[in-house]
C-alpha cells in the first residue's frame, strides 16, 4: 500500500492550488455577500477544460481519474464552498448519471456540451415531501406517443437557473413505488419546464437553489435515461458518487479553515504573546490537523473505491457514505473550533471563518444527511 | 511555423539559499519550478500558436528531474518536448550550456526548420542573462533581448524590447532568437487533462552527449572558462522614501531636516 500520489496527479494538485488561491479566492467574500452565482469560476473551469474532469476524452472530458477531481473540489472548497457545490453539482450530479446510464446517443447528445461547459448540469431529486425519503416522489411523468408528459415540483435544486440540463426523476408508476420512479434528461427549453423561487440559506450562498416547476412539460421519449422505473436506482447511484464530492469540499473546508486560522494565531497577541505560542492553541491545532487528516484519507479510500468498483460497475455505497459521515462532521467541527480560536474577530465578516463555518454546515445535509450515511453504513455492518 | 522554447527548472525561491561552505546552492526541500521568464516565452509562443498556428517544441538543459518542466509546458500546450541530459553536461557555465544547447538544436533543426527560438531573459538561480544570446551567437542567427512583446508577419519578428526608460521596436529576420521578460505576460494555467496527456501519453525525447557535434573540451565543467570564486546573499538595501515637497525651498528644507536627524549636519 502506497500513500503517494502520481506525478500526474502531484502536478494536477498544483495547478488546483494555485488556480484556488489566485483566482477563486479573491472572489469568495464577494459571492458569499452579493449571493451571486460563481460566473467568473464558471468561466475559468471552461476555459482550462475542468467541466469534465474525470470523464473519458472521447466525450470531451479531460480523462483524468476520480481523486484528480476530488482534489479538485477539496483545493477550489479549501478557499470557495459554493464554487465547489456548483462544480460538483455539475459534474457528480448532472453529468455522471448520463455518462453511467446514457445510451450511446445519449451520451453523444449531451456529453460533449456537458464536458465543454456549453452546458450546465444539474440533478432534480428532492421535493417538498421527498427529502431523505426520496420515494416519495409526487412529480408524475406520463407516456403520451412520442413523448412523456411531467407534472409537478422539484425544491433545493443546486445550479437550478443557471443549468441547461438536469437530470429529473419522476413517477411513471406510483403503484410500484421505488421501482416506479424514472429519470429524465430534461432541457431548460422544454416546453412546460420553469424556475420557481430562489431558496435564501445560512451558507454556500454563492450557490444557486431553487424550486423547478414542470407544467405539461413536454420530455421526448428518447431522453428517457435507463429503462423505465429504474430511476430509483439511478438516483441512488448518482449520490454515492456525489457523497464524494461533498466529502472532498468538506476536507476542504476543514482545511481552508486551518490555513486561515494558523496564519491568525500566529499574528494575534493576547497577554503579550501570540496566540500560538499557548498550549491551547497548539493542541486545538494538532487535534484538527490530525482529524482533517483522518477525513482526507477517508476521502481519497472512497475515490479510489468508485475508481476500482465502479469500473466493474460494483456500488461503493458504504465507502462513500463513511466519507461523506466523517468529513461532513470534520468539517462542522474543525471550522466552529477554528472561529473560536479567532474569538469576536472570527464572527465577524472580515475574515473568513465565519462564512466557512457556515458553509460547512450543509455538508451534514444536502446529499443524504449524516442520518442517512448512518442508515446506509449500519446496513452494511450489521446487515 | 516552428518555434522553440528553451526553459530551464529552478529551485522556486528568491531567497537562494547557498552551502558556505562550496558556494553552491542548496536544492534540497526547495520546490523546483519552471524559471518565470521562460514561463512567459513560453506563453508569448502559445499566444503566437492560438492567432496563427504554430508548432512549438519545448527544450530544457538539466537532470533527469527536470523533465517535470517540460512535462507542464506540455500540459499549457506544447506539442513536443526535448529533455538534453548527460552526466557529461554537468558543471557546465553559460558557455558550455550555451554550446550544448545550441548543438542540441542544431540536431533539432535537422528533423524539422526552426524559425522562431524563444529563451527567458534570465534564471532566478543564476541571474546571468547570457544564455540565450550566446545561442544565438553559436547559430549565427539574429538575437533580441529583453522582448516585452513579440509579434510575427511573414518571415520577420517584431519585438518591443525593454530598456529601463525607454523601448525600442525591432524587426529581425527569422530564423532569430528572442529573449522574454516574466512581465510581458500573465502565463495560462495547465490544463488537468492536457497533465494526464503529458505524462501518460506525451513523450519527453532524451539528447544526450553521444548525439551532440562538439567536443569534450567545449562541454561541461571542461568547457566552462568561468569559475565562480564566491557566492553571497545579497544585503538587503533599505526602502528608499519617495516624497514630493513643494516647490525647491522645501524640498531643500526636508533635506537638511532628515541630515540634522541623523547628526550627518
Amino acid at each position: 500500500m502506497d500513500f503517494t500520489l502520481s506525478k500526474e496527479q502531484e502536478m494536477a494538485r498544483t495547478l488546483f492550488r494555485d488556480m484556488a488561491e489566485n483566482e477563486i479566492k479573491p472572489l469568495a467574500a464577494d459571492i458569499d455577500e452579493q449571493e451571486r452565482f460563481p460566473k467568473e469560476a464558471l468561466e475559468l473551469f471552461k476555459k482550462y477544460k475542468m467541466m469534465g474532469i474525470p470523464y473519458p476524452k472521447e466525450y470531451g472530458g479531460a480523462g483524468c481519474d476520480t481523486l484528480t477531481y476530488e482534489m479538485a473540489l477539496e483545493e477550489i472548497c479549501k478557499v470557495c464552498a459554493a464554487t465547489g457545490t456548483m462544480l460538483s453539482a455539475h459534474i457528480s450530479l448532472g453529468t455522471w448519471p448520463i455518462v453511467k446510464f446514457g445510451t450511446e446517443d445519449q451520451k453523444k447528445k449531451y456529453l460533449p456540451k456537458l464536458c465543454t461547459g456549453e452546458y450546465l448540469g444539474a440533478f432534480a431529486l428532492t421535493e417538498p415531501g421527498a427529502g431523505t425519503d426520496a420515494s416519495g416522489q409526487q412529480t408524475k411523468a406520463v407516456l403520451d406517443g412520442d413523448h412523456y408528459v411531467l407534472n409537478g415540483s422539484k425544491i433545493f435544486i443546486t445550479n437550478a437557473g443557471y443549468a441547461d440540463v438536469y437530470v429529473v426523476f419522476a413517477m411513471t408508476d406510483k403503484s410500484k413505488g421505488n421501482h416506479g420512479i424514472s429519470a429524465f434528461i430534461v432541457e431548460s427549453k422544454f416546453p412546460g419546464f420553469s424556475v420557481g423561487k430562489k431558496e435564501k440559506k445560512m451558507g454556500i450562498h454563492g450557490s444557486a437553489t431553487c424550486e423547478l416547476i414542470f407544467e405539461n412539460c413536454i420530455v421526448p421519449k428518447e431522453n428517457l435515461l435507463g429503462q423505465e422505473g429504474k430511476g430509483f436506482g439511478i438516483a441512488m447511484a448518482t449520490l454515492d458518487n456525489g457523497r464524494i464530492g461533498i466529502a472532498a469540499q468538506a476536507v476542504g473546508l476543514a482545511e481552508g479553515a486551518l490555513d486561515e486560522t494558523i496564519k491568525y494565531v500566529n499574528e494575534r497577541k493576547q497577554f503579550g504573546r501570540p496566540l500560538a505560542k499557548f498550549q491551547n492553541t497548539q493542541f486545538q491545532i494538532a487535534d484538527m490537523v490530525t482529524k482533517t487528516k483522518a477525513a482526507q484519507l477517508m476521502l481519497y479510500r472512497a475515490a479510489l473505491a468508485e475508481e476500482t468498483k465502479g469500473a466493474k460497475n460494483k456500488r461503493y455505497s458504504e465507502e462513500a457514505a463513511m466519507a461523506k459521515l466523517f468529513c461532513a462532521s470534520t468539517a462542522m467541527d474543525v471550522t466552529t473550533r477554528c472561529l473560536q480560536l479567532f474569538g469576536g474577530y472570527g464572527y465577524t465578516r472580515e475574515y473568513p471563518i465565519e462564512r466557512m463555518m457556515r458553509d460547512a454546515k450543509i455538508t451534514e445535509i444536502y446529499e443524504g444527511t449524516s442520518e442517512v450515511q448512518r442508515m446506509v453504513i449500519s446496513k452494511y455492518a450489521m446487515g | 511555423m516552428n518555434i522553440v522554447v528553451c526553459v530551464k527548472q529552478v529551485p522556486n525561491t528568491n531567497e537562494v539559499k547557498l552551502d558556505p561552505k562550496t558556494g553552491t546552492l542548496i536544492r534540497e526541500g526547495v520546490p523546483s519550478i519552471m524559471n518565470p521568464d521562460d514561463k512567459a516565452g513560453l506563453e508569448a509562443a502559445l499566444e503566437l500558436k492560438d492567432n496563427t498556428g504554430a508548432h512549438i517544441t519545448v527544450v530544457s538543459m538539466g537532470p533527469p528531474q527536470a523533465d517535470a518542466v517540460l512535462r507542464e509546458a506540455m500540459a499549457m500546450g506544447a506539442d513536443d518536448a526535448y529533455l538534453v541530459t548527460d552526466r557529461a553536461f554537468c558543471g557546465a557555465d553559460t558557455l558550455a550550456t550555451s554550446t550544448t544547447i545550441a548543438a542540441a538544436l542544431k540536431k533539432i533543426g535537422k528533423t524539422m526548420k526552426i524559425d522562431l527560438i524563444i529563451t527567458g531573459r534570465q534564471a532566478i538561480d543564476g541571474d546571468t542573462a547570457q544564455v540565450g544570446p550566446q545561442i544565438a551567437e553559436h547559430l549565427g542567427i539574429p538575437n533580441v533581448s529583453y522582448a516585452q512583446d513579440i509579434k510575427v508577419d511573414g518571415d520577420t519578428v517584431t519585438v518591443k524590447r525593454q530598456f529601463e526608460d525607454r523601448y525600442h521596436v525591432v524587426k529581425a529576420k527569422m530564423p532569430c532568437l528572442v529573449t522574454a521578460l516574466g512581465d510581458m505576460n500573465k502565463p495560462r494555467y495547465m490544463t488537468p487533462g492536457g497533465i494526464f496527456d503529458a505524462y501518460r501519453e506525451n513523450e519527453v525525447k532524451q539528447i544526450t552527449r553521444k548525439d551532440l557535434d562538439v567536443e569534450d573540451t567545449q562541454i561541461g565543467l571542461k568547457g566552462s572558462p568561468t569559475r565562480v570564486a564566491q557566492s553571497f546573499p545579497k544585503q538587503l538595501k533599505g526602502k528608499g522614501t519617495i516624497v514630493t515637497p513643494d516647490g525647491a525651498d522645501a524640498a531643500a528644507d526636508y533635506i537638511v531636516a532628515r541630515l540634522e536627524e541623523k547628526f550627518i549636519i
